[in-house]
């Protein structure tokens, strides 16, 4: 783990001092409204068994902009943050798709 | 052979438990050291408790006949005594009270990070306690601790959702627990005290917090749904209504199977502290015990569907969770290969911490073995069930868990107290809950295999059980015996016991360079830490400073 | 985590009033509230998790009454509500901002703003519940989805159980959720109080920080959410 005992944090928000992070906010604002209107349409598109895929491949890149930029999980100035953030997903995954393998294979003869 | 003893000094100071007296210091206390005996106490009370239905429920197996209780009350017995001890004595056992009080000394800190979510952890513990008591005293429940859906949604009578409301709040203190020590030993630790110079019992810790935080929501999120299914008949588990038991299985077991390496993790802390002291000698492969430790965190997440082999899962994966239990074993068997390592060419001193760290090496090896018994499906579908699983989990959470909690109450009893316990006394009772607890669970191991069901009150059908099952009751009175003595010794010597030295043991660990007991804020001066884990050579190197000692 | 500290005017030794006793740093301490913060949603993924994992498994069994069910749910609505989360987030993000840079006014504007927007998405969501009410889909036993037609197959009707099961999940994620908002504003109001009362600074604004990546992560669970019930089939 590369975080150390009470070392020193070097602050890296050096660059937002002279940058202001507004434009970027506002970017990452508009972007989530478009995927939002984006999603919408493409529910009503028939995309046989691609629905689901889209409409959920548009909410993680929603969700992962909220992550790395409102959250700051971009800046973080420690790995450990983008770990946690991970490592959860991971677990989330396992859950779902180790179930799913029951699920999935129940029916095979 | 046992330890020296060096002469401690008489006068008393101030330390963290005479700083304040009167009830509400300790019940508003943010002391880690406090909230510790508080968690002691109540761990012990539960414990007492989960062993009255135990007691009960052996005295019924005397005879093959369901003579005692009626079969609904019998049901009641196995389950409130699973709950009560899963729930309210083995999960929050070693990490509450050895945890709490040892994770800040061990790196330095003067507390946890979250001192008053610490305490806000103990509050939640006791009011899902008091619920479940509540529950237990106004008729309990007969699902067995797994509470399986349709029976615990749709037809059994009993106070589901008041029991599964306390155990998910005492599942919140579970993850404040868990939380807590993850963030300590990210932040907290003293300088020099670099990953890799932490005492096992921290690695482990850490491994314990995480399987808290990642699976106790999934339990948590469970219990809502069956209470929203009991009260509403909503149909998510209910097979008339398009909904499957299984997903409440899958769901139940994510958490329930990790939760007994929550159980077992903190245990092999303990043992990892203890040998070392006393083989005095480095622990055998540090690195591998401590990526062990964090292996099993992750793999146990990996095998929860072996619960449910015999439930009508897809064939497939139980072959997929078949497997994966075989690797989930290997991290154990790595532990148990370095602390034999770690005895071997050792100087062994018999205490009492190390008769139960022995104890533990033996049985939870047994325990361990027969689970690869159980992964195997063929094996599987016959002994699921039956006394075989009882006596295998037992191994595991007795013989394993408790002789490991045992074993660092004793080690650790001079530094939490400032008194020395009998240790005659000790060494006596630890021999007794040894052969109490074979004569126990053994038989058990025979009767599953034979085919005796678990959860029957009736085996009038094969009374040829009886024998062993009038064994296994004779274990249970002894092994309570050997339960009872550390509780009588251990609250005599906080009276007449002999003050305790700082290291008692010469062991390593910061823990041991503070006084016995601790004052609240733990060291006088921050540590900086300059010194491998383990360094017994050098506490051993004789040196001309050192004082003579005498018995 | 961008934390400000303004350069070189702050030594070791000046302990901030904020600082807790244990700590030996007010770093230490913000380091440690911004992980405590992070582990914390990971246990609240989790949570979400499980549910999430039920949904998967009933959307895959029974597809058909899945969609049925969700389209009688309203999508303008969820939309509405989808953005009006969004704009909280925007807003939570300029409050921490206006908290980095001394902006007390900005600062309780955005935070007045997303309690404000909080309180819009509970009122959107009553109203919607209020509908299902009315339309005896709330499960139990007045719960009624006769003759609902399966989208894209005329003539072929919904199972009312497996309908059920649909709006069982609508019920408790969103409820979940709901909840958790009610929490996020309980949070906010008492941010937007310390806030009054001057209790932060550039060099100390951790409770807004950490109550953000809360309030983001009950905005990702709603992102989700939206799609996997309001969207599953509206192309028929």
């Amino acid at each position: 783990m590369s975080d150390s005992t009470r070392a020193e944090h070097s602050s890296d928000h050096s660059s937002e001092h002279s940058k202001s992070p507004l434009p970027g906010y506002f970017a990452v604002f508009i972007a989530l409204l478009i995927g939002t209107g984006l999603t919408v349409f493409a529910a009503t598109l028939d995309l046989g068994a691609f629905n689901a895929p889209v409409a959920l491949g548009i909410a993680t890149v929603k969700a992962t902009l909220v992550a790395l930029f409102f959250m700051h999980v971009y800046h973080a100035s420690e790995k450990l943050t983008k770990l946690v953030v991970i490592g959860a997903i991971f677990f989330l995954l396992l859950l779902l798709g180790l179930t799913m393998t029951d699920y999935a294979t129940r029916l095979w003869s | 052979m046992s330890m020296e003893i060096a002469i401690p000094q008489p006068v008393e100071r101030e330390n963290y438990l005479n700083k304040e007296y009167g009830v509400w210091s300790w019940l508003l206390t943010t002391d880690h050291k406090r909230i510790a005996l508080l968690y002691l106490i109540s761990i012990t009370f539960f414990f007492f408790i989960g062993g009255f239905f135990a007691l009960l429920i052996r005295l019924e197996l005397l005879t093959p006949a369901g003579d005692l209780v009626q079969a609904d009350t019998y049901n009641k017995l196995f389950t409130m005594h699973g709950m009560v001890m899963v729930f309210f004595f083995l999960i929050p056992s070693i990490p509450a009270v050895l945890g709490n009080f040892l994770v800040p000394l061990m790196i330095g800190a003067r507390d946890l990070a979250f001192p008053r979510i610490n305490l806000l952890s103990w509050y939640l513990y006791i009011i899902g306690g008091v619920m479940m008591l509540h529950c237990m005293l106004t008729g309990g429940v007969d699902t067995g601790w797994t509470f399986y859906a349709p029976f615990s949604t749709n037809y059994t009578n009993t106070k589901i959702v008041e029991a599964g409301l306390a155990i998910f709040v005492a599942g919140f203190s579970s993850i404040l627990t868990g939380l807590n020590f993850v963030v300590t030993i990210h932040r907290m630790r003293a300088p020099g005290m670099t990953w890799s110079r932490l005492p096992l019992f921290i690695w482990a810790h850490y491994a314990t917090s995480l399987i808290q935080l990642l699976g106790t929501p999934v339990i948590a999120v469970t219990i809502v749904l069956v209470a929203a299914e009991r009260a509403l008949h909503l149909g998510i588990f209910d097979p008339r209504l398009g909904g499957d038991p299984l997903l409440f299985q899958h769901l139940f077991w994510f958490y329930s199977h990790p939760a007994v390496y929550i159980m077992i993790l903190p245990s092999m802390g303990v043992v990892t502290e203890i040998i070392p002291c006393f083989s005095r000698k480095r622990v055998f492969g540090y690195s591998f015990i401590a990526f062990s430790s964090v292996a099993i965190a992750v793999f146990g997440f990996l095998v929860w569907a072996h619960h449910m082999f015999v439930a009508g899962m897809s064939v497939y994966a139980a072959l997929v969770f078949s497997l994966l239990s075989y690797a989930v074993a290997v991290p154990s068997a790595i532990k148990v290969f370095n602390w034999t390592a770690t005895l071997y060419k050792g100087s062994i001193h018999y205490d009492a911490p190390m008769l139960y760290a022995f104890g533990f090496l033996g049985l939870f090896t047994i325990g361990g073995l027969t689970g690869l018994f159980l992964s195997a499906l063929g094996i599987n579908v016959h002994v699921t069930d039956t006394y075989f699983v009882v006596a295998h989990f037992h191994y595991i959470m007795v013989g394993g868990a408790v002789m490991g909690y045992l074993g660092g109450m004793h080690f650790w009893w001079p530094k939490i107290s400032g008194r020395l316990y009998p240790e005659g006394w000790a060494r006596l009772a630890a021999l007794i809950v040894f052969i109490g607890f074979n004569l126990t669970f053994f038989p058990q191991f025979l009767l599953g295999y034979m085919g005796m069901p678990r959860r029957y009150y009736d085996y009038s059908h094969m009374p040829e059980f009886q024998v062993l099952n009038v064994l296994s009751t004779a274990g249970a009175t002894v092994l309570g015996v050997g339960y009872l003595l550390p509780m009588v010794y251990f609250l005599w010597s906080m009276r007449y016991g002999k003050p305790a030295p700082d290291n008692p043991w010469h062991a390593a660990g910061l823990e041991w360079m503070t006084s016995s007991p601790p004052t609240t804020f733990n060291f006088e001066k921050e540590p900086v830490v300059t010194w491998e884990a383990y360094n017994y050579e050098e506490l051993d190197a004789p040196h001309p400073k050192e004082v003579p000692v005498a018995r | 985590m961008p934390d400000s500290t303004v350069a070189g005017l702050h030594h070791q030794e000046i302990q901030h009033p904020e600082l807790l006793h244990h700590f030996a740093t007010a770093e230490q301490q913000r380091n440690s509230a911004s992980l405590g913060m992070w582990v914390f949603l990971a246990t609240e993924l989790m949570f979400f998790g499980g549910l999430f994992c039920a949904y998967l498994i009933y959307r895959h069994w029974y597809f058909a009454d899945f969609a049925a069910a969700s389209k009688s749910i309203s999508m303008p609505l969820g939309a509405t509500n989808t953005a009006v989360l969004i704009c909280s987030s925007l807003t939570v993000v300029l409050a921490v901002w206006a908290a980095q840079t001394a902006r007390r006014t900005l600062l309780l504007i955005t935070l007045a703003a997303t309690m404000l927007l909080g309180l819009t998405f509970l009122g959107i969501k009553g109203i919607e519940y209020r509908q299902k009410f009315v339309e005896h889909h709330v499960p139990g036993a007045s719960f009624s989805f006769d003759h609902e037609e399966i989208p894209g197959h005329p003539g072929q009707y919904a199972n009312p159980s497996h309908a059920q099961i649909f709006f069982s999940l609508y019920f408790v994620m969103t409820g979940l959720h709901a909840l958790h908002m009610i929490i996020g504003l309980g949070i906010f109001l008492w941010l937007f109080l310390m806030a009054w009362n001057g209790r932060f600074s550039p060099e100390y604004h951790t409770p807004i920080e950490i109550g953000g990546l809360y309030w983001h992560f009950v905005d990702i669970v709603w992102i989700y959410l939206f799609p996997l019930l309001y969207l599953i089939d509206r192309h028929a």
